[in-house]
């Protein structure tokens, strides 16, 4: 054979060969790629020369309330040490749990590292930089001592559990004790936006787990009960929800009974992910196979330790990447309790533009909005991604 | 309760163990909690309305409504009744899904076939454009296009033209409009000539093809016949005159108004749709097996056939489902008209509750339109999805 010593085809590689097959492969893809090219290039060079020259103090200058709304600036602190113990949970997750919370732990000190960048701009001080910093490297630090140590995962579940009350009463506090209460009126921006998803999701699981599990139950009546919920709230808009949530659960609830306007849009986001969750389960719950269920019954198992022992663990596991897509999409529809008045990073943005020295800003101050959800969004759909595929979801 | 155990004869199982039993008890169990906590927000809700001097029910809907509606497809004033104007808000909301379901399918299309192109510049570019749109909220980029764009655009005196008849202000977008002239009906009579011989030639051509007799196109003749019989109709009939906008002092009258809530608000819901569609094209032809392709090349059909009579018929098939969810996303997502102003169902409807102080009626209303818009919409696209799907045998 003289295969061997023919020289490659030139035609086959090289830039020009790639030129040739991916940008002038026929007459009207070099057509499509010259015209494109060089609106590419026009829009380019105008959105440069635009973010050149744009007011982007408007943003540096209102960055804390961007970041945290109107939480005190001296209780500030509570929020970053709110985000240490995230950042040391992720960090020891990511060496138990290995690839995909690795790519989670990379996505949240990029993230802190890249606020106390921008914090550097802005006149919030060092002290926030500093803590932010010393986040980012206690999450590789708890990875290194975690992947060494072979951390037990138990107790990291249980303490990921844990987090989200111990968090709530570390921002909300209780007056009196070394930590004074802040009123959830004061929490806004990028934390409120980012507390009303993860309520939304966490909250609504319980809720979306029993609704799935009544849409497939044998019950008639509890069965109609749960689907007749779904299908009301999956077909009837966000806006609607919270707009009830808002003005009617009020009413619904006796006079006595004061939730505030974060609590009462806390529960209509809960009420809207219920359903969705629902979905999810019952998505999981479809793909186990009945012989899972005949075994167990073989077994000796009653209906609801094959529920609680067989049925849910896979189901639920298999519906991870789906709820983290739903948590996506929950982040970018908290931005809808702007229309109810609560102040979280949008509704900051309205806030920051009704001020005389922010006026017409509208395109900077909405970019920078648009950039954090699109840097938060991006990374949490790259790592779904992977789980899915880390997991096997839907090629086994 | 005798009748409970009539298959056990000795006694038979106690109550607390017989399934049937238990199922029962389990229902009423569920339906009375159910009941309980409905009657329990029912008696607050009334005992509250009570306090405000306000009853429960809708007869406010005859009174009359005393609030401007800033556009409306049919004729309302002030002085119109709260259903009216509630009807106004409907037709808006539905005026707009319609035309975005549209427009934001045509545009879907385009970028899932682009996200599968062979120049890279083109698949580039269109996944830029889907993970752009798909990682912001919608609300957003609502915001970016009303506050940023069409309130930027210039003032009535130096407005932007495109040509002779596209123009641009901040009051909104003008173009021409069609108005019927006393050539509509013969047109119409050519339109229904067209339709028939297509009709017909259809037949005629599915006849030929099942008794396996050559078709000879006739069908495609009997579209080209229409095309041409309304082609010709038009140039001989002249059925509509263009009325182009004429800029008189202060703005422009004649033609066709669009405002600028009304532009805004469409062209956000496109643009966001038409990246979920996008996927939803992308996925579904992705999802038709290569040997598929193979095999209908083997079999000497063009690449237009190929396209035409395997691809996209199985790519319909997965592309239907997730297709519906993206139209009934559309259009719950255009409640989101109340943060830029234009009239939509939810943003009358919660003019009404504020003015009526009876936010429960109207929210019941709402949200109950809104279902049977989305149950309507499921309907029918599963009536379509029924069409495209494999008959299994």
């Amino acid at each position: 054979m003289t295969a061997g010593t023919l020289p490659p085809p030139s035609d086959a590689i090289g830039p020009r060969a790639w030129l040739r097959q991916n940008l002038f492969s026929s007459p009207w893809s070099s057509v499509a790629t010259i015209v494109l090219g060089v609106a590419v290039a026009w829009l380019t060079l105008q959105l440069a020369s635009w973010a050149a020259t744009a007011r982007w103090s408007v943003v540096t200058a209102n960055l804390r309330l961007f970041l945290i709304g109107q939480f005190p600036a001296d209780q500030a602190w509570r929020v970053w040490a709110t985000l240490a113990i995230l950042s040391v949970l992720t960090g020891l997750s990511a060496g138990a749990f290995g690839r995909t919370t690795r790519a989670l732990a990379i996505t949240l000190s990029a993230i802190q590292l890249l606020v106390a960048a921008l914090l550097l701009a802005s006149p919030v001080g060092l002290v926030a930089v500093g803590a932010l910093l010393f986040n980012a490297a206690v999450i590789w630090l708890a990875f290194a001592i975690s992947v060494r140590a072979w951390f037990p995962r138990r107790p990291l579940v249980w303490a990921w559990v844990l987090s989200l009350p111990v968090t709530f009463l570390l921002l909300n506090g209780f007056d009196g004790t070394p930590l004074p209460s802040v009123s959830t009126n004061a929490w806004g921006g990028l934390l409120l936006t980012v507390l009303l998803a993860t309520v939304g999701i966490v909250l609504s699981f319980p809720m979306g787990v029993l609704l799935a599990l009544g849409r497939r139950s044998d019950l008639p009546a509890v069965r109609i009960l749960s689907t007749g919920y779904i299908e009301l709230i999956r077909g009837v808009p966000l806006v609607t929800i919270l707009f009830m949530a808002d003005i009617i659960l009020p009413l619904f609830l006796p006079g006595e009974w004061r939730l505030d306007r974060v609590a009462r849009a806390m529960g209509g986001i809960t009420l809207f992910s219920a359903a969705y969750v629902a979905e999810n389960v019952r998505g999981g719950l479809q793909a186990i196979p009945t012989g899972q269920i005949e075994a167990a019954q073989a077994l000796g198992l009653n209906g609801v330790q094959t529920n609680l022992f067989i049925v849910l663990p896979q189901a639920l596991r298999a519906v991870i990447p789906a709820n983290v897509g739903l948590f996506i999409s929950l982040l970018k529809d908290t931005t809808l309790v702007t229309v109810i008045g609560l102040l979280e990073i949008l509704g900051i943005g309205r806030a920051v533009l009704a001020q005389s020295e922010s006026f017409g800003a509208h395109l900077e101050v909405y970019a920078f909005v648009a950039a954090v959800f699109f840097v938060l969004c991006y990374a949490m759909s790259q790592a779904s991604y992977r789980l899915e595929r880390a997991m096997g979801v839907g090629t086994r | 309760m005798t009748s409970v155990t009539p298959t056990a004869p000795h006694g038979g199982i106690p109550l607390w163990r017989d399934l049937r039993m238990l199922r029962i008890a389990a229902q009423v169990l569920v339906v009375a909690a159910v009941a309980a906590l409905v009657a329990f927000m029912t008696t607050n809700m009334l005992a509250a309305m009570n306090e405000r001097g306000l009853g429960f029910g809708f007869s406010f809907l005859g009174r009359q409504a005393g609030f401007e509606i800033s556009e409306s497809p049919i004729p309302y004033r002030p002085s119109d009744t709260y259903l009216t104007a509630f009807v106004v808000g409907l037709l808006n909301t539905l005026f707009v899904s319609v035309v975005g379901i549209v427009l934001a399918t045509i545009l879907g299309v385009v970028v899932g076939v682009a996200r599968l192109s062979k120049n890279w510049l083109v698949r580039q570019l269109a996944s830029a454009y889907v993970e752009v749109i798909r990682n912001t909220p919608l609300l957003v980029q609502l915001f970016i296009i009303y506050f940023a764009v069409f309130l930027q655009l210039p003032p009535v005196l130096e407005t932007l033209a495109v040509g002779d008849w596209l123009f641009l202000n901040q009051r909104g977008v003008f173009l021409p409009s069609p108005q019927a002239t006393g050539g509509l009906l013969p047109w119409l009579a050519f339109v229904v000539v067209g339709l028939a011989l297509a009709i017909g030639a259809r037949v005629l051509h599915r006849r030929r093809e099942d008794a396996g007799l050559p078709t000879r196109r006739i069908g495609m003749l009997g579209i080209l016949g229409l095309v041409a019989l309304v082609g010709i109709g038009w140039v001989v009939t002249a059925p509509y005159a263009f009325e182009s906008p004429v800029r008189d002092r202060f703005n422009f009258q004649g033609g066709m108004a669009l405002s600028p809530e009304f532009t805004a608000l469409l062209v956000g819901l496109v643009v966001y749709t038409a990246a979920f569609i996008g996927e939803v094209v992308r996925g579904g032809i992705q999802a038709v097996r290569r040997g598929q392709l193979e095999a209908a090349r083997a079999l000497g059909l063009s690449e237009g056939q190929v396209l035409r009579l395997v691809v996209f018929p199985q790519a319909l098939r997965i592309i239907v489902p997730p297709l519906t969810s993206q139209y009934l996303n559309l259009a719950k997502n255009s409640s989101l008209a109340i943060a830029i102003g234009y009239p939509d169902l939810f943003k009358v409807g919660q003019t009404m509750a504020n003015q009526t102080g009876q936010p429960v009626p109207v929210i019941i209303l709402v949200m109950g339109t809104y279902l049977a818009i989305s149950l309507v919409t499921s309907l029918f696209m599963n009536l379509y999805n029924r069409r495209v799907q494999v008959l299994e045998r």
